[in-house]
């Protein structure tokens, strides 16, 4: 729906100042960045700071780690299938490398996997290329400049936006290959914005020093995911994918090692197991755990499956007290709220503005900083637009941009958001954007090295279900990046794996009996179920009336 | 009816209006705000397939739909499309098509490799089916024009937006599915027709020679206190301007 006239109002107010903004932009003034202080007072305002928003987790390798509520419900939760009932004798599918997740990450550690000469199963809950990966729109960081960036400033960076606490040797893996991955997907004909010399496009993100961002038009991670899940189809002969089977148990063998997996196939309801020399665990993020009711930027499967599985078997989990809102999610229309605005609006030269028509930010501040600013203006300042649905958020001011760089900017940098705005009758070369806001990515997760092994032999991480290379905060850009350097060394290291070591020996589901022990003595998560595969949107008048329904967790079978 | 109810917000009562529509030929009532997952999701289904991204880039959730007393088929996502009152549709989560499988490293980027992988592409009687059918507006039709004529570079322009949800492949009389096609001319442009990026060949070779890893090293080594002060600074951590040109140099050059 195109803006009601309250709204039509608001907007004369933004475009009273775009014209003197436009101005100061020009002129390189920039409303100055904060100091570490400043950030740190704004951040009072974030909802990571909330203490009733999360507890101690009382079982598992992370006991006493205070989380977010929704992640405890699913770590403090008994498995979907009793070991008792599972067959280890007899495997359905055996391979050299299992890779868990679809994504970025996954496919990546598929194909560098391949390369070492295994054989790789990847098991997938939705489809192939259904991930996060997909939806990431702004851009892949990299120092690929030398004339005037190096790995050195972008390992500042990245240090700086993860509140210094990121973990070295990680963030080290992550910038040194940052260059050799763009390279990669260069090579296998990926389309990035060019110059017509070859040169590739680059701009600012928050908290960059140095215009370091990859991009391909507003469309970076669908056209990273669509090109190397192109690659692994044309290695289908080493690289079998098995879509609607999400893992719900890994599988250990009696030294302990990684063995496989237990998947289960969405639409027969049946278990299947999958026997492995190694395990890539490359499931994501989770932001459909509606983390404090929060909408979200995330693929309907993003559920947190990877980290409850590894955690029961023995993986740690860091950094997850902190989750990331992306600054700027849709508040209005309706339709589209929690959908992800690009940061590469900012980045180019949109401001953030309020209800006055002033800017309160600047628009490149770190994502943690930027969003607790707007949740500050809407909050305590009273600054913020009023929604038709009772909302608030502030203006992101897109048609500066084509003031900036000429007429037709939006259009052809933002083909994407362009159209679905027009669809519901907004120009937004011509009218603001409204924003709030939105749960779009688990920072923390699973405890791993640079080479994606884990504290479990034979199981690696890679991608948003792993913690620590962005410390309390992530950059934007710096997630397709982490998903594919990540996702490319856990694969290598799972295919050698693999290749060094005999075979899986008697299987075993132990550890997981034993975590159901732990939550008996502790008392806890009885009642619940995880993995939880898929959210639940089904309303409670209608499950009401299903009489006969049988739920597990919140899946209907 | 409250969104809050359907787990995504705590978003305040909305006052909407039940509409009828009809999900492959059976009523429901639903609020007249919502995308037709949403109201999907309302009247009780679960999804499984045609859900993905939820957000208009995946392709997972491609829909059909005609009004009533109207013989235009339509499509929309199903994530992006607000229902209408008297919509039949259906969702076309999995079309069987054909995709050949090719070599990368080997396959030349001429006209002839993708002639030879999809002999199909000749069967298109330009009856421009498969553009109308499109939820992105890709012509459709014309990048396949593009291809039989050998121009990559158009191709790969027209058909950058496809979310390969695959409805062209539902419409084509000449049974091919485009959208791999297209995929195919992408990659040969992108990879072996496009210009390559010299500085960044030059960059991965710096840094397998070691180049930077000294500054890394230090900063590996340095306590938080001194992390904080480089960061901060002006000098040790220039920030490039906004508005600067792409061959922009730092006074600091002691890092690069």
């Amino acid at each position: 729906m195109p803006y009601p006239e309250a709204l039509k109002e608001l907007i004369k107010k933004v475009e009273a100042t775009r014209a003197v903004r436009v101005q100061r932009k020009k002129a390189g003034e920039e409303l100055p960045f904060m100091s570490l202080e400043e950030r740190a007072a704004t951040l009072h305002f974030h909802p990571d700071i909330k203490d009733e928003g999360r507890r101690e987790i009382l079982v598992g390798p992370s006991k006493g780690y205070k989380i977010a509520h929704e992640y405890v419900d699913l770590l403090e939760a008994k498995p979907r299938v009793d070991p008792d009932k599972v067959d280890l004798t007899k495997a359905d599918y055996e391979t050299d490398v299992l890779v868990i997740g679809g994504g970025g990450a996954g496919t990546a550690a598929a194909l560098l996997a391949q390369e070492t000469g295994a054989k790789v199963i990847i098991a997938t809950k939705l489809r192939h290329g259904d991930a996060n990966t997909m939806m990431a729109e702004g851009g892949i960081q990299a120092a690929s400049k030398p004339h005037k960036d190096s790995p050195y400033y972008h390992y500042l960076d990245v240090m700086g936006g993860g509140h210094f606490v990121n973990v070295p040797d990680l963030v080290e893996a992550l910038v040194n290959e940052a260059p050799d991955v763009i390279l990669w997907l260069e090579r296998l004909g990926m389309n990035f914005s060019k110059y017509p010399d070859g040169r590739l496009k680059t701009m600012h993100g928050g908290g960059t020093s140095r215009k370091r961002m990859h991009f391909a038009a507003d469309i970076t991670g669908a056209e990273i995911m669509r090109t190397i899940r192109d690659e692994a189809r044309n290695r289908s002969a080493d690289i079998k994918v098995l879509e609607f089977s999400p893992a719900v148990e890994l599988v250990l063998d009696d030294r302990g090692r990684c063995a496989g997996a237990l998947l289960y196939n969405l639409e027969t309801a049946e278990y299947f197991l999958v026997k492995a020399k190694a395990v890539v665990m490359a499931t994501g993020g989770s932001g459909r755990l509606h983390v404090q009711q929060f909408m979200t930027t995330n693929h309907y499967g993003a559920t947190f499956d990877g980290a409850v599985l590894a955690y029961r078997a023995g993986v740690p989990v860091c950094f997850l007290h902190t989750i990331q809102y992306h600054p700027t999610g849709v508040v209005f229309p309706e339709q589209a709220e929690g959908i992800l605005i690009t940061e590469k609006f900012r980045g180019i030269g949109a401001n953030l503005v309020n209800i006055d028509g002033e800017q309160f930010v600047n628009e490149r501040e770190p994502r943690d900083v930027e969003a607790s600013a707007i949740i500050k203006e809407c909050v305590a300042k009273g600054k913020g637009v009023p929604t038709p649905t009772g909302r608030f958020g502030v203006w992101l001011d897109s048609p500066m941009i084509d003031a900036l760089l000429g007429e037709g900017t939006v259009e052809r940098e933002f083909p994407g958001k362009f159209i679905l705005y027009k669809r519901f009758g907004i120009d937004i070369s011509k009218e603001p954007m409204l924003i709030y806001p939105t749960l779009h990515y688990q920072n923390g997760g699973l405890e791993y090295q640079p080479n994606g092994a884990t504290r479990v032999p034979g199981l690696f991480v890679a991608g948003e279900v792993g913690g620590g290379v962005h410390g309390e905060n992530r950059l934007m850009g710096n997630s397709l990046l982490d998903i594919l350097v990540f996702g490319r060394l856990a694969g290598a290291s799972a295919g050698r794996f693999a290749k060094e070591v005999d075979g899986p020996r008697k299987l075993s589901l132990d550890h997981v009996r034993k975590y159901v022990k732990e939550l008996e003595a502790a008392g806890v998560g009885l009642d619940r179920m995880a993995p939880m595969l898929l959210p639940d949107y089904t309303l409670p008048d209608v499950k009401s009336r299903q009489l006969t329904a049988h739920y597990a967790g919140t899946l209907r079978s | 009816m409250s969104t809050a109810a359907m787990g995504e917000d705590r978003i305040p009562e909305v006052k909407s209006k039940l509409i009828p529509i009809y999900v492959m030929g059976k009523r429901y009532d639903v609020p007249d705000s919502l995308t037709i997952m949403k109201a999907m999701e309302y009247a009780g289904y679960k999804f499984i397939r045609g859900c993905g991204c939820r957000g208009g880039i995946c392709g997972a959730c491609g829909t059909v739909y005609r009004l009533q007393g109207d013989y235009h088929i339509r499509v929309g996502l199903a994530c992006q499309t607000v229902v209408q009152p008297g919509m039949y549709l259906t969702q076309i989560p999995f079309y069987p098509a054909n995709r050949a499988v090719f070599d990368y490293e080997t396959t030349p980027a001429v006209p002839e490799s993708v002639f030879k992988a999809y002999p199909e592409l000749f069967r298109c009687v330009a009856c421009n089916a498969c553009t109308k059918v499109c939820p992105m507006d890709v012509p459709v039709m014309d990048y396949i024009a593009a291809i039989k004529r050998g121009d990559f570079e158009k191709a790969t322009e027209l058909s950058f937006d496809c979310i390969q949800c695959g409805l062209c492949a539902t419409r084509c009389m000449g049974e091919m599915a485009q959208y791999h096609i297209a995929q195919m001319v992408r990659r040969l442009y992108g990879g072996k027709i496009a210009p390559r990026a010299g500085h960044l060949a030059e960059m991965v070779s710096n840094i397998k020679a070691g180049k930077y890893q000294p500054g890394i090293d230090e900063l590996k080594k340095t306590d938080v206190a001194t992390l904080k002060k480089l960061y901060m600074s002006k000098e040790a951590r220039e920030i490039e301007p906004n508005m600067s040109e792409d061959d922009w140099t730092p006074a600091n050059r002691a890092y690069l």
